[in-house]
Order: structure tokens, then sequence, then C-alpha cells
């Protein structure tokens, strides 16, 4: 990361700390906002907080760890969240699965050449009548086939 | 125990009720009933407490006496009459009358569903583990009778050995989630290497970004293993290459035993603690093939001449000088652990600390140079290693600027529990040994360098030898014992009048002479703090130990450990001291004997800086 790019970060970071408190508590918050304005949070991001907080670095990369939706490592502008819970599954998540993949080009937990998009499998979405589902960013998509899926992605900007 | 739960918002902080401070008024007893027994307890008292107060014995595996509850093994568990679920009892505070039943069948059950569960997940051989017959895990399995692995065992390592750091191997395959290093490296010691990531069934132990321990900020304290329950956590053993060196005659190979050693490794011969086995352990080095057998305490007399000379150079600069870039207070530079410490988290306060090396360090520049010159030795041919109750001496040995000598001072750092080893691997049972001195040319120490091994022992040998150089008169305390230096609260403060002094110091007369003392770097931070308000400007040194206890509590030491433990071996120093013909540093005759012939124009001259002192490095507290 250059010089100016960690400044900015801190400061960004500083201006958060401002506005949640400096207290432990403000810590999910906080990497919430830097994994929305990122799309991740970065090795020295974490260590800013830790340090504005008087916390520790790995107490906040086990915070990161522990969610998945905050990300460590750079991911694509949009994220595609696969259901791999039982009843999407018996729904024909497998297909859907295969689509993702053969559209972009990735395995899931991976992003494409271009860091537009991030295939991965989430959890129940509580859809679990309408699978197979998945989540494409903030959006929820129900009751998919291999083409409707597609189309969806290549809907999305 | 600490109040170290401070950090965890109120929400998480696990539930814990203060014990009454009258236990007669009403409520301050409760009587319960544990199995048939009825017995009396004080209010807020945790199951656990209550059992073990009554012999009744639980296992436990998370809960440690030196760290917050955390109740996360359940190894513990107890039935509680009228609760749907068994109840961890480390961590249930008893606020009613209940009775409880701690070996039913269902707790049975329970307690060795659990145990073979961690075993599932468990990946190690005893007979081929550091702590093969020392394990908590491996004493569990045998006292609830694990005889096949119902669960599954795990055949194959699945984490990779970090082997990076220069004192400690982390061996996750071992690691049973008990969290008790973590609990450590953040509350006892406060620098935050070690914490669970990731969840559920994928969670480990790890550093941040999962970085090999050499590239995280570790001080290399050990703490976290002294604490750990099994094998997954142990210091980096130079047994091998030391053996080899032993059995290769073109070498001359010495030792430099610190002062702690002797009094723990009884421990690992089945002691208990608080007996000193100094002169059995300079025979058990000898026959073991030590060429030489020297005693550490010699350069901590050195240490204390030299960081005293510094202290009151510094004072003089400061009041009579009136220089203001003189830092005061000086604070102590012999703890390996505190000094990586103090680079890494206030690396703009490095001029605060004494530039004296460490008394290892002092001694192995010594080893190689005087002492070659005088044996006709050629110091390439001496291998320098030092039996130390810590594993951040591995560490400092091997700090590039060490090598004042023109080789490396110290070839190898040796903890207690490695040599305790390499004593049974010869065949030898150290109790029964019989008595032998240490060797000349270094063989009398005083016991001003013996009490280097417990918290506030440095402060008390300087206090001696420094009120004695300026006034003429020793201190003012009976039998020299300067109990304000002694015992183990978190931060010790206190001060002696300098009077009537003489006439070289009389910048010195009528100055309240201040002093602090701390031991654990969590209580470090918090002197730094004080510093950092400027909060410290009538104190004059500072003492420091990284280690909870001292080096007596080092992480080289005898597993396991607890205050109780700690205060024994405090115990069995201070008693081997008063027994001492010497307990002044600056009356050691070797001492007197090295400035005049290798240091003749005395402590802290051109010479003695290029050989017994040193510089820090600013670390600062980023990780790359
Ligand atoms: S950690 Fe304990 S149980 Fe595991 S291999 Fe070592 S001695 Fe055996
Ligand atoms: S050696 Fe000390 S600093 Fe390093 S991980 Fe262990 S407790 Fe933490
Ligand atoms: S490394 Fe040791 S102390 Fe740390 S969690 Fe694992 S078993 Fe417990
Ligand atoms: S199983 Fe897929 S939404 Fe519930
Ligand atoms: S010892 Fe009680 S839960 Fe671990």
């Amino acid at each position: 990361m250059l010089v100016y790019e960690k400044n900015s970060l801190s400061e960004e970071i500083e201006l958060l700390i401002e506005r949640f408190g400096k207290d432990r508590v403000a810590l999910l918050p906080i990497l919430q906002i830097i994994e929305k304005r990122h799309n991740y949070i970065s090795e020295f991001a974490q260590q800013e907080v830790a340090r504005l907080l008087d916390i520790h670095p790995v107490e906040v990369y086990s915070v990161v760890s522990f969610y998945n939706f905050l990300h460590r490592y750079p991911q694509g502008k949009n994220i595609v969240r696969l259901c791999k819970t039982i009843s999407c599954d018996m729904a024909g998540k497998q297909e859907i699965e295969k689509a993702l993949k053969r559209e972009l080009g990735i395995n899931f937990d991976e992003t494409t050449r271009d860091k537009k998009w991030t295939l991965e499998y989430t959890s129940c979405l509580g859809m679990c009548d309408q699978g197979p589902a998945m989540l494409v960013n903030d959006k929820i998509y129900t009751k998919l086939d291999p083409e409707t899926a597609v189309k969806i992605l290549n809907d999305t900007k | 125990m600490p109040d170290t739960i401070k950090r965890a918002p109120i929400s998480q902080q696990p539930f814990k009720v203060e014990k009454p401070l009258d236990l007669n008024a009403i409520g301050g007893m409760i009587s319960i009933q544990i199995n048939e027994k009825k017995v009396s307890v004080p209010l807020g008292t945790t199951i656990l407490e209550a059992c073990r107060d009554n012999h009744i014995h639980i296992p436990t595996l998370c809960h440690h006496p030196d760290l917050c509850i955390a109740g996360v093994c359940r190894v513990c568990v107890v039935e509680v009459d009228g609760m749907r679920t068994l109840q961890a009892s480390c961590s249930f505070p008893i606020t009613a009358s209940i009775k409880i039943k701690t070996s039913s069948e269902l707790v049975r059950k329970a307690r060795r569903n659990i145990i073979d569960l961690l075993l599932s997940e468990h990946h190690g051989e005893c007979y081929a583990c550091v702590k093969n017959k020392n394990c908590e895990l491996q004493t569990l399995s045998k006292e609830y009778g694990v005889d096949n692995m119902r669960f599954g065992h795990v055949k194959e390592p699945v984490y990779e050995v970090d082997f990076s750091s220069t004192s400690l191997v982390r061996d996750m395959n071992k690691c049973v989630l008990c969290r008790r290093c973590i609990r450590t490296c953040i509350d006892l010691q406060e620098v935050g290497v070690l914490e669970a990531i990731n969840r559920g069934d994928k969670t480990q132990i790890s550093t941040f970004y999962d970085k090999p321990l050499q590239d995280v900020i570790c001080i290399n304290c050990g703490q976290c293993l002294n604490r750990c329950p099994t094998g997954a956590l142990y210091s980096n053993d130079p047994s091998d290459e030391i053996w080899r060196a032993i059995d290769d005659p073109q070498k001359h190979v010495v030792i430099q035993t610190a002062p702690s050693p002797r009094a723990a490794i009884g421990e690992e011969f089945g002691y208990a603690p608080g007996h000193s086995f100094t002169p059995e352990l300079n025979t058990a080095l000898k026959r073991i093939g030590f060429d030489r057998v020297f005693d550490t305490n010699f350069t901590a007399d050195l240490t204390i001449l030299e960081e005293g000379t510094e202290l009151l150079t510094r004072l003089k600069k400061a009041i009579v000088d009136k220089d203001t870039t003189v830092k005061l207070p000086q604070f102590t530079s012999c703890s390996p652990g505190w000094i990586k410490f103090i680079e890494h988290f206030y690396p703009e306060h490095l001029d605060y600390l004494s530039t004296a090396k460490s008394p290892q360090q002092m001694f192995g520049a010594i080893i190689k140079t005087f002492y070659a010159q005088e044996q006709g030795i050629d110091p390439k041919d001496i291998v320098s290693v030092s039996l130390m109750p810590c594993s951040a001496k591995k560490f400092e040995c091997n700090r590039p600027e060490m090598d004042a000598s023109g080789f490396r001072d110290v070839d190898y750092g040796l903890t207690t529990r490695e040599l305790a080893k390499m004593i049974r691997e010869a065949g030898i049972f150290l109790p029964e040994l019989p008595k032998s001195g240490f060797d000349e040319p270094f063989g009398e120490a005083s016991g001003a360098g013996l009490i280097f091994g417990a918290t506030g022992g440095v402060m008390e040998a300087a206090l001696r030898t420094v009120y004695e150089l300026v006034t003429g008169r020793e201190v003012p305390f009976e039998n020299l014992r300067i109990e304000a230096c002694r015992g183990f609260e978190g931060i010790k403060e206190a001060s002696v009048k300098l009077e009537n002094v003489l006439p070289a110091y009389s910048f010195l007369e009528g100055v309240n002479f201040k002093f602090m003392v701390a031991h654990g770097t969590a209580n470090a931070k918090q002197v730094m703090e004080l510093l950092r308000e400027g909060k410290l400007s009538d104190v004059h040194f500072v003492e420091i130990m990284a280690c909870p206890g001292g080096c007596l509590g080092g992480g080289g030491q005898p597993i396991p450990t607890s205050e109780e433990i700690r205060k024994q071996r405090a115990k069995a120093i201070y008693a081997e001291e008063e027994g001492l013909p010497i307990r002044k540093s600056h009356e050691n005759p070797h001492v007197k004997y090295i400035y005049e012939k290798f240091i003749p124009e005395g402590p802290c001259s051109e010479l003695s800086h290029k050989l017994l002192h040193t510089h820090y490095k600013k670390r600062g507290r980023y990780i790359i």
C-alpha cells in the first residue's frame, strides 16, 4: 500500500472512531463501514482500528475472520452468495452452482480477474421454501434455475 | 486472580458474584449440598472452588488459577438439582442453596464424551511429545479411562508446525482450544499475539493474518507455553546441539546458571516447590560434561555496579548540570521480554532504559574475552551456554548486536525444563547428588545477585549498593531485607531518604530516592502510561520484569505455575540468600578483581561500554 493511501485510510478510520466512540463495542460498526467502502478490510486497516481502539490487531483479525460478511482479502465488486444449506441443496443447488461457475469462469471462494465478481457459499438465507436461493450483494433471489441465475448476473452491473 | 476482564464489554463478561466483605452477615454464607455432604460457603464461591475446598476433585482444562474464567472446555461439568442441563462448575457462582452431584452417571458420561471429543481432534503421539507425563489432556484421559477413540482420531497432522521463533514452537495439531494462551498473552502480558480465528469447527488459535511467530509482535516471554495444558506450545530446545558440543573434545563448553532455575528444578524431579538445589545442580552439570560451571549471579553483581553507576551519573547530570536531556527515571534492562515489549510499544521511550546488558549477555562477553585470555583458550573453541528460567533469553542471545567479543557472546540459551531433560538423559537423579561449588575464576557471587530471580530483586540489590556508595552506610533495613521490594503486588512503590551523604555525592543530600517495581508486561504497560502522562517525574529508578513473579515465573520454568508455586520459589531464593557470606554486589571480590585487571577505568568506562552495555532498536507496533 502506498503511503498516501495509508494516510487517507488512517484519517478515514479516525473519523469513524470519532463517530462511534473509542470503545470496543464500536468495533463491528466500524468494520462494517470499512468493508462496505473498500470491499474488504486490509491488514493495515485492521491494525489502525486496533491502535485507535486500544486493542490488539489479532483481536480485530479474530472478529473479521469470525463473520462471513467481513473479508480480510480484496473481493470483487459484486459478491454472489449461494445458499449451501440442506433445503436449497435438495432443491437443485448443484445446477446453479455449475451455471455460476461456468458463467464467471471461477470456483467458489474466488474472484474474477477483472475484480468484478466473487463467488461464495452461505448458510441458510431463510428462504428454504423457495430454494434454491442466492444473494447478490444485498439482494435476494429465489426459486432459481440455471438460466435465471445467469441472467441475474448479466443484469447486475 | 487479576481483574483482567475489563477489556470485554459487560455483556460478554462471565457471570461473577463478588464475595461479601462480612461473611457473618445474613446471606454471607450459603449452605449447599455436594453429593451427600452439607457444607457452607461464602456467597459467590464457584462450585469448583467449593468442591476443591472440600477435597472433592473436579477435572478442569480451560481453568487456570492465574487467568480469568473462560468456561469453554466443559470438562468440569456437574449436575445441579433443578437445572435442565449440566453446569460448568468453574464458572458457576453459588448464590442459592443448591444441591450438586459431582460424579453421577450423567456427569461421568458427559465428561467422558467431552474428553473423547477433544481427542478426536487432537493429533499427537504421547511418547514423542514434550509434555509426555506432564500433560493435562493425557491425565484427563487416564482419569476417565479413555480406552478407545470412539469419535475417531486424527491420523495425519493438519497444521504445519511453526518453528520460526527463536524461543517458541507452535504445534496447533495438539491444541484443544482451551484459550489459556490467549488469556495469558492478552490479559497477563498485554502483548496480544494469539486469538481464536474463524468459527465453529474451523476455529483455531492463530496469530494476526496467520503469520509465523517471528513476524508478529511476540516478546518471547513464554508465559503462554507455561500455561498451555498440552504440548501445543513449547520452547525451542537446543539440547541436541549442546550435547554435540559436549561430545566434541575440541570444544570448551561453559555454562552459566541463573538464580531462578536452581530454585525450581527440584519440581522436575518430584519435589514440592520451594527447594533450592544449587550445589547438587553444580555437580550434575559437571557430570553431564560441562567444562566449567559459572554463576550468573556474578554478572548480576556486575550489572548492579554498571547500572548503579549509570543511575548516579544520570542523577548528577540532572541535578548538578541541570541537563534536561537526561531521562529519569531509569528503567532496568535485564529482562529481554521487557526490552522487546518497550521496543515495540514505546519506542519513543527507549532512552529511559539503562544501557547495561543483562547479566546473561555480560557474562557471555566476559567469557569469550577476559576468561579466554586468562585461561589461554581460543575464544572460537568456547561454546557458551546459559541456563535460564526464560525463553526470551534465547531471543536475546541471538540478537545481532550481541557479539561484543567478536563471536556470539552466548551460543545457547537453555531453559530449566530442557536442562532437567538433559539431566535425566544422563541418568542422574539430581536431588541425591553430592554437593559442589561453582568454578573459579568467578566462583563467588553475592546474595544480591541471587535475588535477581524474584520480582523486586534487582531493585533491592541496586539499593543495597547505591545507598552504600552514596552514604557510606548500609541500607537502614534489618538484615538488609528491603521488604518494600518484596512480594507479588503488580506495581510496588516506595522511597528511601538519602541523608548525611558522602561529600562526592553532596548533590543527593536530602533527596527522597523513589523507586517502583513492576512485573508482568500488563503492569509494565500501566507504568509506561504513567510515564507518558508525566506522572513519574519524582521517581528515580524503575525495575520491570516481563514475567509475573519475575524470573522465577519465567517461560522456561517447570510447569505448572501458579501464584502459590511462585511464592514458594521466591521463599527458597530469599532463604538461600540470607545464608550467603556476601550479600552486596560491590563486596564481591571477583567483581573487584575484574575491574582491577580487566576494566581498570571502572564501571561505565569506554571498555565497559563496549563489552557490558548495549543499544536498543525502535521496532514499533506495526506488523508487516
Ligand atoms: S499433548 Fe498430551 S495428549 Fe497430546 S501427544 Fe502430547 S502428551 Fe499426549
Ligand atoms: S511468548 Fe509471551 S508474547 Fe509471545 S505469544 Fe506467548 S505470552 Fe504472548
Ligand atoms: S495452544 Fe495450548 S493453551 Fe492455547 S488454546 Fe491450544 S491447548 Fe489451549
Ligand atoms: S436452505 Fe437455502 S435458504 Fe434455507
Ligand atoms: S474448566 Fe470449566 S469449562 Fe473448562
